[in-house]
């Protein structure tokens, strides 16, 4: 393997970033996602990008910043974590209406209170609906490989949407991990530049744009953004054939482990995916027909990919690093059981909530779920199906 | 990579948006390619009282046409002309500024009753 | 290497044992083995006591949870010497603790009949050669003659790279820190 280095998560992420030379880059630091920002600015101060870097007063301005930039013809760039997504919110929404394409890692943190700055994924699940694309990545690899992609899927002229790569804090951002990284010629040729059909800088053709809409348009406007999250699950999967192409890796919208004769599945997003997989690799020694199923792309939630993977299970676990508070369980346990509802297949689909505030994820809790599986299908009962995995009941 | 699903959205090509353009037909996030698009949306229906110019007393020094804020007011050679009374507010202060006291506000509910009034002696 | 090498640090803030699990981690990297290094975050505070933690392998590493059961326990501070130290650890774990007592000593502190441990003077060795107390790098000359993982010569060659690419601004603490490694390799005390 060539390029083979051994770094952190973000030093992974600032390194991506480095080789894609963003035009602009808006910026405000939280743990864990600081040194993303602090690398990348030492790249910036060092001349090695050519990167303008604005230094904004909070993260609502840094996303505000970026889709100024963004809207005026420029490739931008912003990056944070938990309260810092949760103060960007806002202008979350006003990148994804307004159809630009901003790529922001988001390193997934608890979100307050009681203050806490371990992982969990309240942070992303908090802008699932904001109609921006979420990819999550299992490890360092893919945090860097996902950022890389990301720039195409959000410039592709039919999707248009800001992208955030999320990957987990402290477990991903700040773990020394082996990866592969490519050339810089080869990303630069990847990513391309960065040709906007139409900008607000571009004086011969004048736009405008973050219009007022009264109920007479803006339902239509909405309906036009359903169409490009639509559009985006083709385009991650062409980007992904061609990312192939140049790394080796493969990529599409989900990542099917182990699941072709699986009996029972586990879904579960980033970093804990990686364990879950070592827990099916124990089991399978075992004789227990398991797998795991990591959607890499969360929003748009690639439905009909789940449906196929999971057709001839008997019984899922979604596992949730993220509460609802609904009392039905977690966010992905919601999306997982609609779209095994109309294979009509009696498939059981129960949620753990894990992890969260960044409570370890320990293999014997995995292992605990498959068992769990194992009795409901010899049941044929599923009575509880919201539970709570590694919590002192 | 070959573009598909590109039927929404027309961008530029969609110059004047109308209310009966479907989702497919309308611009991208409702972004507008035309400049001064303002003028197609007629705000003369808002007037309630109407000014009305005095030829005689008119000077055309045009400080009406400085302070009109929307451009209703038109002038030829540098001379007062007329109202634009499609997208004239009434708002009166063109009357206001006036030195010469050449325009007069009128009700428009006045004027509708007079003009009933003359049409009916005809 | 059939199954996953885990290693856990005892240490406290400020002693340097995430940049040593770090370095460590980078210079096996350098040698093909596919690694991981992480600290466990805590509040962090000088003096209080932290863990970190490696893994190591000849193939990807997959899992992500924290280590539970360390075949290999470092000990940067022998204050820390007691029951957590032991924790999870298999009746064939080696410990390499940085002390002046004996492998004898530490191993009634530690109330252990089986494993192997090593002990090794790293605060002497780190003021006699860095000029200050950092126990941490000497500690990795000791990880390498306890564990026998990677060849001597290849593990100083790396290291070196390493610590060139660290203290770029600091090239006059390197020689300092290599040759406390190689000491504590030499001085390191098994039993």
């Amino acid at each position: 393997m060539k390029n083979k280095v051994a770094i952190t998560g973000n030093e992974a992420v600032a390194q991506a970033m480095k080789q894609i030379n963003p035009d602009v880059v808006a910026a405000y630091p939280i743990t864990p996602q600081t040194e993303v920002v602090q690398i990348f600015s030492s790249f910036v101060s060092n001349g090695q990008v050519d990167t303008e870097f604005v230094t904004v007063e909070s993260e609502h301005s840094a996303m505000s910043a970026a889709i100024g930039a963004s809207a005026a013809g420029a490739r931008a760039m912003t990056a944070t974590s938990s309260q810092g997504l949760a103060l960007m919110f806002e202008m979350v929404y006003i990148a994804s209406s307004l159809r630009l394409p901003i790529v922001f890692p988001v390193v997934n943190r608890a979100l307050s209170g009681p203050i806490n700055i371990h992982c969990d994924h309240s942070d992303a699940m908090g802008i699932k609906d904001s109609g921006v694309i979420q990819l999550f990545s299992e490890n360092a690899q893919e945090a860097y490989d996902n950022m890389i992609q990301a720039v195409r899927i959000a410039e592709h002229p039919d999707v248009l949407l800001p992208v955030s790569v999320n990957f987990d804090g402290f477990i991903t951002s700040h773990a020394l991990d082996v990866l592969e990284v490519l050339d810089d010629d080869t990303v630069k040729s990847f990513v391309g530049r960065y040709q906007p059909e139409e900008y607000l800088l571009d004086a011969k053709n004048p736009v405008s744009m973050g219009n007022f809409d009264m109920y007479d348009f803006y339902f239509e406007h909405k309906r036009q953004q359903v169409a490009a999250m639509e559009a985006a699950k083709k385009v991650i999967e062409e980007v992904g054939k061609e990312y192939e192409a140049i790394s080796g890796r493969k990529y599409g919208l989900i990542d099917a482990y182990r699941l072709e004769d699986a009996e029972m599945a586990v879904v579960v997003l980033n970093s804990a995916a990686g364990s879950a997989k070592g827990v099916v690799d124990e089991l399978r020694e075992k004789g227990m027909k398991v797998g795991v199923l990591k959607p890499r792309a969360f929003r748009p939630f690639p439905f009909e990919a789940v449906q196929e993977a999971l057709k001839k299970v008997k019984a899922v676990a979604v596992l949730d690093r993220a509460e609802t508070f609904s009392t039905l369980g977690g966010p992905m346990f919601a999306d997982v059981r609609t779209a095994l509802y109309d294979l009509k297949n009696d498939i059981k689909v129960v949620n753990y909530v894990y992890g969260l505030g960044g409570r370890d994820l320990r293999l014997e809790d995995v292992e605990k779920v498959f068992g769990d599986l194992a009795d409901i299908i010899k049941t044929g009962r599923a009575d509880k199906f919201v539970n709570y995995l590694g919590l002192r009941e | 990579m070959t573009p598909f699903n590109r039927n929404f959205g027309q961008g530029r090509n969609t110059k004047a948006v109308r209310l009966d353009m479907n989702w497919k037909e309308l611009t991208k996030a409702g972004n507008i390619y035309e400049p001064g698009n303002a003028a197609t949306y007629e705000t003369g229906d808002w007037r309630t009282i109407r000014p009305v110019w005095n030829k005689d007393r008119c000077i055309h020094c045009l400080i009406c046409w400085r302070y009109c804020p929307d451009a209703s007011i038109i002038s030829t050679d540098g001379k007062f002309d007329s109202f634009d009374y499609k997208h004239c507010k009434g708002c009166g202060i063109c009357a206001s500024v006036c030195p010469v006291h050449a325009i007069d506000m009128f009700s428009e509910d006045e004027i509708d009753r007079r003009e009933e009034a003359r049409k009916n002696e005809e | 290497m059939e199954k996953v090498l885990e290693v856990r640090w005892h240490a406290r803030g400020g002693q340097g044992a995430k940049t040593a699990a770090l370095m460590l981690a980078e210079s096996i990297a350098e040698m093909g083995k596919y690694v991981q290094g992480f600290p466990e975050y805590g509040p962090e505070r000088m003096g209080a006591p932290i863990l970190a933690f490696n893994r190591i392998s000849d193939n990807p590493i997959h899992i992500h949870s924290n280590v539970i059961n360390p075949h290999i326990v470092i000990v940067l501070d022998a204050t820390l010497l007691g029951p957590k130290v032991t924790q999870g650890v298999p009746d064939d774990g080696i410990y390499i603790v940085n002390t002046t007592k004996t492998p004898q000593q530490v191993r009634g502190i530690l109330k252990i009949t089986g494993g192997k441990i090593y002990t090794v003077d790293a605060n002497q060795i780190s003021l006699d050669t860095i000029g200050r107390v950092i126990p941490n790098t000497p500690l990795m000359g000791a990880f390498v003659r306890a564990t026998q993982l990677i060849p001597y010569e290849e593990f100083m060659e790396n290291m070196k790279a390493e610590l060139a690419k660290k203290f770029k601004k600091k090239p006059e603490v390197i020689e300092g820190n290599l040759k406390a490694i190689e000491r504590a390799y030499q001085e390191v005390k098994s039993e």
